[in-house]
Formats: C-alpha cells, structure tokens, sequence
C-alpha cells in the first residue's frame, strides 16, 4: 500500500477497496514508527488527518472527487496552513499557527487530499542538505548516515520511506530537484509563475516556486492538476492558462530532441554519476530520442550570480521576523534595539544569518552596483543560454547534482563546498524554466537523479518525457532497506 | 574579497542581529569566503545588458479598488509575543 | 549677512481609494486600533501585495494636473529599515522609476506675483501605521491600520524662496488634489502631510547650504510657523560663524522651535532594490490619454473661467476657485440666483464669516447652495432687503425652515403694495404736521435731507418691511402737498 501510484490508490479508494480512513491511519501508523530513524516531519497532523478522511470518504461515497480525494500528503513547512503550526524549520517560528492557508495547500485540500502533516526542511529553505533545521537533520532513507538532501529534505524523504504518498516542496536553487535526486523520487520545480507563490513564506521572491515531490512523474502530475494555475493574490502569478498534465503524458518520444550541456560534463561530476546519467541518456536514444551536443557557456556564473540575488531578496524577505507581530521574541528586552537584536539572533539559525548578512551587504550603498546589479545582468545572460539552446532542442538534460548523497556533517564546516553542490540546479531558477529530477540508476546503492530541463511552462512536456522513461525503467519503483517490510 | 570585523559588526547592526565577538569573528571568515565566491562576477563583462529581475518579464496586474478582507484581528492577534486592546506591543519607542 | 532661503518641499497625500495600496483592505481614518488590516498590511509571512488599480489612475490623473511626464514604465522598491510601524521591515515605495517625473507648478502669492515651483517627481508608496505612547504596561501600541494605505509623495525643487511661497504652493497642491479628488485634504488627520528641506546661502552664491529636514507638519498655519523658527534658528547658528548640521528635525507647535530627531540618523543606509514581489507597471498611451482627457477643471482654468463667464473680478475668482467646494457652492447657488456678483459677495461675505465663525468646511455648512440660491432670488426680486436677508441666512442656518418658509413665518416680506404704502404716509403726515410744515418752507437742498425723517418714520411703522424703493418716490410726491 505505501509503494502504489495515485492511480492506483485512487482507483481503489473509488471501487471502495478501501477507505481513505484506513489509508490515513496507515500511513500515520507507519510515521509513528518509522519516522523517528528519519525525522522527516516537524509536525505529524493526525487529527485534522482523520478529519480530512472522514470528509473525504463521505465524497467518495457519493461517487465524488478527484483522483487526490483521499489520498495522504505531506506538506513542506513553508506553506503556510490554517490552524496548523507552521515553522518554516526556524526556531524563529516555533509557536507560529497561521490564520490563513497557501495557495498551493489550499488547492490540494479542495481536491480532496488528506494532510498527514508539515516535513522538515532547511530553515527558511536555505541550505542543500537538511541540516540547517532547528528541529534537527533529516536522515536519507538510502543510508541514514548520508543526507536526504535540501532543503525540502523532508519531503524527499518521507517519499522515499513511504510515509507520505506524494508531497510538496519548494525549489530555489534546487531544493525539489537535489533532494529528490538523494532520496530517488520524483520532483518537478515549474516555470517560475505557473504556480502560486501566496502563502509561501518567502526565501527569494524571484527565484521560489513551489512543486510537487512523489514517486513518479504520473503522480507529480496529478498533483499539478489541482497545484497550478493563475492565483490573482500573487502579482507574480502567470495568467497564461494551466495544461491538462496528465493528457499528454503517454506521447511516443520518437523525435525528441535532446540536449546534453557541456559544462554539465565537466571536472566536478563523479565519474559514476555521470556515467549513469549517460545510460539514461542512451534509454532516451531506444525510444526514438535524438541527442546533441549544446552548450550553456554561463553555468559556472550560476553561482556567485545566485548567492548574490538570494541572499539579498531573503535579506529584505526575512526582516519581517522582527518579534513584533508573530514569532519568536527574546525574554527582557531591555529597549526596542535590544528586542530586534536579540529576537532575531536567537531565532535565525547560523545559516541564516549568513545569508542575511551576504545580502545586506550586497545592497548596500556604494556595493549595490557591483554586487546586485551585475548578479542581474548575470542572471539575464543565463536566461539567455537556455533561451538559445531550447531554440535548438526540446528538453535538456544532465545531473542534477555531482555526486549522490553525502555523508551527514561532511560538509558543514566548508559552506562554499555545499553551495557549489548546487552548480546544476540554480541556473534553472535564475533563467525561471521548469526542471525535474527523475531517478536514473544507481551508485554505491545510492539514488541518482537525472535532470530533465524544459521550456517555459512546458511542464507537461517534461512530466510526459519522464513518464515515458519511467514506462521502461524501474529505478522510480526501488524501495530502500528501513522502508522494507514495515 | 574579505571584510574585517567592524564590516560585520556595522552589517549585522543593520540587519539587526547581535553578535558576540566569538560569533563576529565566526561569520568575518564565512562571510569573506561567499564574497569571494561571488567575486567571480567580475571575470564577465556585462556592459550593455540589461539587468533581469523577473524571469518572466512580465508587467504588473491591477487590482479592482474594493474592499475584500473581513476584520480578522483577534485571529491575527493570537500569534503576537505581547498585545493589549487590540494592539501589539514592543517596547518603547523614542522619537 | 545677506541670506537667501532654500525650500524643497515633499508632500505625502493619501489617496482616496477604497481599499489599501496592496491588500484588500480598507482605508479609512479612526477605525479601532488593527481592525482595518490584512495579512499583507501586517507583514505576515507568505503574505503578497497586488496593486490597486485606482491608486495608478489617480497617481496619473496628478501628473497631468501639474504638467508632468508620466513615468510609462515605473517600478516599486523596496525600502529597507526597521521600525515597529513599518510590518515588512521596508516600506514598498518608488525610487529610480516614478510614476509621475519632472513637472511645474505656477505658484500666484498674495501680491499677485506669479512663480514657477518645479516638481521633480511624485511616486507611489505605502504608509506605516502608528505607534500609540500612551502606557501600556510600560509599552508602546501599534495599530497597523494605516499600513500600506496608498500615499503619492510630491517632491518639489528647491525652488521656493520663502514661507509665503512655500504656504501658496502647499495651498495649490492641496487645492489640485482636491479638485481632483484624490485626496480629502484633510490635514488634521494626516492626509497631507509636508517634509520642508531648508537651507540658507549668501544672496548672489550659487552653491546651496547644507539643509535639514523638518518632518511631518500638517497644517499652512505650521509650514508657515516652522519655516520661520528655521530661518531663524539656523541663521542664529550661521551668523555666529557655525555650521549647520544635516538632519532631520521635528517642528514643535507649542514650542514654536524645531528639534533634532536623533531617532531618524541611525544608520540610515536603505538598501533599496526593486521589488521582486511586484512587476514593473507598464503604461499605454491610450491609457494616459484617456485620464488627461477626463481630467476635472483645475482651479487655474476655474478662475479663468469665472473672470470670463461670470464677468468676476480676479480676486473674487481667484477666491472662489480655490477650493472645489467653494466653487461648487458658488456655481450651485448661482445656478438658482441667475445673479453671479451678488452670489459671489454672498458666499465671500456672510457665508464665509459665519463658516470661519463656527470653524466649519463649506461642505459642512447647513444651508445647502440650492437653498442660499433661494435666499438670493428673494433679495432680487426685492421679497426682503439686504438686512432682512442676513436675518433670514441666520434664521436658515439655525435650521428654521427655507428662506421662504422663514420670511412667511416671520411676516418680513418687504411691503410693495402702494396704496397701503400711501395710507401709511398719510397717517405719518398727519401725526407730524409741524415737521411737514417746516419741509414745506425749506429749500430744496435742505428738503433733501429733511426727507430721512420721514423715510425713518415709515420704516419704522412697517418693521422694516416697507421697499424703500417704493417709499421714497410716493413720500416725495405727497410731501409736495
Ligand atoms: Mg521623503
Ligand atoms: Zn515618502
């Protein structure tokens, strides 16, 4: 039960096979025993969990729904939820319960899907490995000595491990796609706009985008169905009409054509991983795929350009995390400086801080030039690159990440080392294009995913090219060693 | 690039965040090391781009001017650290 | 020394859309404290701001009132501080891309002289709410209410010369945007507020002194008042040989002095950026044809018209243009009266004394025009006199009824009647004999103003109600004999 697609489970739900009650509760179960090897979730929502089954069942009885009606997701503590404490996994925000929903969470609710409860994450969504979260490191369910990736680590995780049948993530500069390559699952970031940012708790307003984390292409696209599409509360939501995700999903590949970058191939990608990247690739090749050689010549700029806009957009974002309104507030103040001080030092996490630091730096006077400006310019030459490259092929692709998941704690103490782990996956937010990561093989036992890149708001595009080579492998259906038997 | 303490201590009183001189110290290393990461814009030159914001480049949507929110106070008030009759708290402030 | 002053004045109005700047809220003054707020006027985390169309046309309308480029692609920023009143921690505002660029303004002082009053630019932002001081349990309240409620920031160059100048073109722009009705004007709750940049030079030096900031006065009578102690105070500083600090400074009405706000210095450093929760706001040029085209008369043009129409004086015009609630009255009541000088010394006159007396706005005057119209037909068509009528305005204003309604119920309708005119005289004659004796008998220069008696008499015997006009033909000819 915890390995079956939405499909399936759905279909299920419909023929009465089973009650979405008896889903819920087992799925809750398995969290109450597996989860402490993992910490993959913050809060376990069990109550409104039952609640939201109950109802659920009562549409179904009566033939009615979607095919999310009764199915048990997670959400990533970023999206705000109604009653239901939200963290953002920041001590910061360790008592905050929103009087108001997200978007996305909301969507997913009126389609009937249950809420098991909120996943564990990098603080405020900054870091790539899951161990910048006040309520402690999520464990990779692969090795639980190895990360789950991040920052939507959580969710990755609980995937993998059967705790949730699909989730939501967020994706700045890869935190879908890195964990969900770590953990061997399925993630799809959209084109910056297709989904709605309005009860998202913001890192970098022009680089967030929310997305759907789950087994298989076929069921990140059923969690579009009801995810994307124009929301008038988010002025940076596109208006262009969402696609039926799953329409299109079983189209022949013959034709397509795909393009591998260079720079995704060069010094820094482990041998192994870049090795069964280009099996994927060859996979592509038997199903009628065409492959060329392109070039995106800014990759390496990626870099320094991102940790330049992101800081300074969350530098500004996270002011608001003052202890006036909500939030944590230091005890005995002892003047209004002192509150602000203190309240933020203590609730902000090192990383944090870091980033804040990076970013108010970067703005401010006489540095603003050199600094934000040029990381603007930057960013408009790597949208460039993808805009010339998606002239010449249909999809993109490459590793999402250098290697497969590393060890817990090897990376801590060299932060420069963690953000150049990010090499293959920020320069699709800055560009703002769609990208997944789809398991592709393994490495020492360990997931690798590979990255499929696409066209502005071709998502369908992409969810159809993944589900095609999911047809024909079956790295998406592995289960890791803890999940087995429970 | 590197910053010397009194750069942190000025950015981090800006960004309102206290440091100990053990902390300062701490984030003088980190924070040199991104800067110098990011340095490596300089190797480009980007005269004459045009500076990208919005990856989209899309415009502004207008909102029709009507009232569409309810009091909500109460509900918003229940997450603040200290309020009284309908106010939040903090404390006080010296013009 | 010589000096010259330097005044750069920025206007904050608030403009009177329904709802907020970015939320759905609504805007309104004293409302209790947080009732008037949203999740994006408090700041709260995921909370998103879109732009109120209507605070746009307006911000456009401005622009084309003062002769300005309309800015066809403008851009928010974000303005980065902390401060309990401000939820986000930056106030959302315009920076290198206004809304409204370069402009003018022709500025006429009292003197009659004409000056022309650059505007650099206006651009949109959100306000701040409100810190309360009073205690509470050692603390300070914040009401968030005016959070994000829409503000157009009018910056002008420093172009003004004095107070009086300063007050004229405070005076105009209030009276723009209240003609456009984008802003209440309403000063005492804050809706138009002044920032004045001061600063004084040697007559004939090129270079501008260094200048302070007075913050956040809200009434012509305070600009005026706080322009002069600051000429004063620093010229005071200038003429012993010291140098004058730039600051902020508060101007203290009860003091009548301005004072450092040592609070605004600290580490004033921005850190603005454009936005990246809001887009760039592109104009078309059929949209800003379309507000210019639909623009009200502005006072200028009013005055023009009223010298032309209605064949008033400039400084009667000038008078009732200045605000379109006074112009409004006059061309209501007139429209009634079919009489433009007797309605324009009647709005000018008692009207204005008894508003000024009670301390009220024309619009909040109890005599509507259309019923002071009626008060004025009757003055024309000799119904009642000119002292009757101020009696019947009193009577009207005191809620007793229209001017008809009070002139039947207190019988002051003038008597036209002729014969009972002459009945009257004759009694008058006949009780008088001597004095008609004596009339008789005197020369005709001397009958000249031996006739007030009688008209006196008269007057007095009909309370006033008898039309002098009609007495005093009737009373020369019976006197005759
Ligand atoms: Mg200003
Ligand atoms: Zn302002």
């Amino acid at each position: 039960m915890f390995e079956q697609s939405i499909s399936t489970l759905a279909k299920q739900l419909k023929n009465k096979d089973i009650s979405s009650v008896e889903l819920t509760q087992a799925f809750l179960k398995r969290i109450s025993t597996l989860d402490s090897q993992l910490n993959s979730y913050i809060t376990v929502s069990d109550e409104l969990a039952l609640q939201q089954a109950k109802a659920a069942d009562a549409l179904l009885q009566n033939g009615q729904g979607t095919s999310l009606t009764g199915i048990p997701v997670a959400h990533k503590d970023l999206f705000c939820t109604q009653g239901t404490l939200t963290t953002c996994g920041s001590k910061m925000l360790n008592n905050f319960i929103p009087p108001y929903e997200s978007t996305v969470t909301s969507r997913i609710q009126q389609a009937g899907a249950v809420m098991l409860g909120k996943t564990n994450m990098d603080e405020f969504a900054m870091g790539s490995s899951n161990e910048n979260s006040f309520y402690g490191a999520v464990k990779n369910p692969w090795n639980l000595t190895a990360v789950p990736g991040g920052s939507s680590g959580g969710s990755a995780a609980a995937i993998a491990a059967g705790l949730a049948v699909a989730a939501t993530g967020t994706d700045t500069g890869g935190s879908i796609r890195q964990p969900a390559s770590f953990c061997g699952i399925t993630g799809l970031k959209p084109t910056y706009g297709r989904v709605s940012r309005f009860g998202m708790i913001a890192y970098a307003s022009s680089l967030d985008q929310g997305g759907p984390m789950a087994k298989s292409a076929e069921d990140c696209a059923h969690l579009m169905q009801a995810m994307a599409g124009f929301d008038e509360k988010d002025s940076t939501s596109s208006e262009i009409a969402s696609e039926d995700y799953l329409a299109n999903i079983n189209a022949p590949l013959a034709g397509l054509k795909i393009g591998l970058p260079k720079e995704y191939f060069g010094d820094g990608l482990d041998a192994q991983v870049a090795e069964t990247i280009m099996n994927a690739v060859k996979e592509f090749e038997k199903l009628g795929a065409i492959v060329k050689e392109i070039s995106l010549p800014n990759l390496q700029l990626s870099i320094p350009s991102y940790y330049v806009i992101a800081p300074s957009e969350a530098s500004s974002n996270l002011s608001r995390f003052d202890g006036v309104r909500f939030g944590h507030r230091c005890d005995d103040p002892k003047d209004l400086l002192d509150m602000y001080m203190r309240s933020r030092a203590e609730g902000f996490g090192q990383e944090v801080q870091k980033r804040i630091m990076v970013g108010t730096y970067a703005l401010s006077e006489g540095y603003y030039d050199a600094y934000y400006l040029k990381a603007q310019k930057i960013r408009r030459l790597i949208k460039e690159d993808f805009v010339n490259a998606l002239n010449e092929v249909d999809v993109i692709m490459g590793p999402v990440a250098p290697t497969t998941a590393f060890e817990l704690g090897s990376k801590t103490n060299d932060p420069v080392a963690m953000y150049l782990e990010d090499i293959y996956t920020l320069s699709v937010n800055l560009a703002g294009i769609p990208a997944m990561s789809v398991p592709a093989g393994f490495v020492n036992n360990m997931p690798v995913g590979l990255q499929i890149m696409g066209n502005y708001f071709a998502e369908a595009k992409l969810l159809n090219v993944a589900h095609q080579y999911q047809q024909h492998t079956d790295w998406h259906l592995q289960t890791p060693e803890m999940a087995k038997g429970a | 690039m590197s910053i010397n303490k009194q750069d942190v201590q000025k950015i981090a009183h800006l960004a309102r965040l206290a440091l100990t001189e053990e902390d300062a110290d701490q984030y003088q290393n980190s924070l040199s090391s991104v800067l110098s990461l990011v340095e490596q814009m300089q190797s480009i030159d980007t005269d004459g781009v045009e500076p990208l914001s919005n990856p989209l480049e899309m415009t502004q949507r207008l909102r029709d001017d009507v009232v569409t929110e309810d009091n909500q106070r109460d509900a918003f008030l229940a997450n603040a650290p200290q309020s009284e009759a309908g106010l939040f708290l903090v404390p006080k402030v010296i013009d | 020394m010589n000096w010259e002053v330097v005044i750069g004045l920025e206007i904050h109005t608030q403009l009177t859309t329904k709802s907020k700047l970015f939320s759905g809220a609504a805007v309104g003054f004293g409302a209790e404290a947080n009732t008037q707020t949203t999740l994006v006027d408090l700041g709260m985390p995921g909370a998103l701001p879109v732009f109120n169309k209507e605070a746009l046309r307006m911000a456009v309308m401005f622009g084309h009132a003062v002769n300005a480029e309309i800015g066809m692609t403008s851009v928010f920023a974000r303005k980065n501080y902390f401060y309990p009143d401000l939820p986000k921690g930056y106030q959302t505002s315009q920076m290198d891309h206004p809304i409204v660029g370069e402009g003018y303004l022709d500025v006429t002082l009292d003197d009659g002289t004409t000056s022309r009053v650059g505007i650099t630019r206006a651009h949109l932002e959100e306000d701040a709410g409100k810190s309360l001081h009073e205690d509470f349990q050692g603390m300070t309240g914040i009401d968030l209410n005016r959070s994000s409620t829409p503000l157009l920031e009018i910056v002008s160059e420093p172009d003004i010369r004095s107070a009086k100048e300063a007050v004229a073109y405070v005076k105009m722009i209030h009276s723009i945007v209240t003609y456009l009705g984008i802003c209440d004007g309403n000063m005492a709750e804050g809706s138009m507020r002044c920032d004045i940049n001061l600063s004084l030079r040697p007559k004939g030096q090129k270079e501008y002194g260094t200048r302070t900031e007075i913050k956040n006065v809200n009434s012509f009578r305070f600009i005026e008042k706080a322009i002069y102690t600051e000429i004063e105070r620093q010229m005071d500083i200038l003429e012993d040989g010291g140098r004058i600090i730039q600051e902020t400074r508060l101007y203290d009405p009860e003091k009548n002095e301005t004072r450092s706000m040592r609070s605004k210095e600290d580490a004033n450093d921005y850190r603005y950026f454009p936005c990246p929760d809001l887009l760039p706001i592109v104009l078309t040029q059929d949209y800003v044809d379309e507000i210019k085209s639909t623009l009200p008369e502005l006072p200028s043009q009013k005055a023009k018209r009223f010298q032309e129409e209605h064949k008033l004086s400039e400084y009667d015009a000038g008078v009732l243009s200045s605000s379109r609630a006074m112009a409004d009255y006059f061309e209501n009541a007139n429209k009634i009266a079919k009489d433009a000088k007797l309605t324009a010394n009647w709005v000018m006159g008692e009207l204005s004394k008894q508003l000024n007396q009670e301390q009220l706005e024309i619009n909040q005057a109890p005599v509507s025009a259309e019923n002071f119209g009626q008060l004025l037909i009757r003055i024309k068509d000799n119904t009642i006199n000119g002292k009757t009528a101020k009696d019947v305005f009193q009577g009207m204003w005191q809620g007793e009824g229209s001017a008809d309604e009070i002139i039947e119920a207190k019988g002051l309708k003038q008597v036209t009647d002729t014969g009972a005119i002459e009945a009257m005289i004759q009694e008058i004659l006949d009780a008088n004999t001597a004095q008609v004796e004596q009339y008789r008998a005197a020369e005709p220069d001397k009958q000249k103003k031996m006739i007030g008696f009688f008209v006196g008499q008269v007057m007095k015997a009909s309370q006033g109600k008898a039309n002098p006009g009609i007495v005093n033909p009737i009373l020369a000819k019976m006197l005759k004999g």
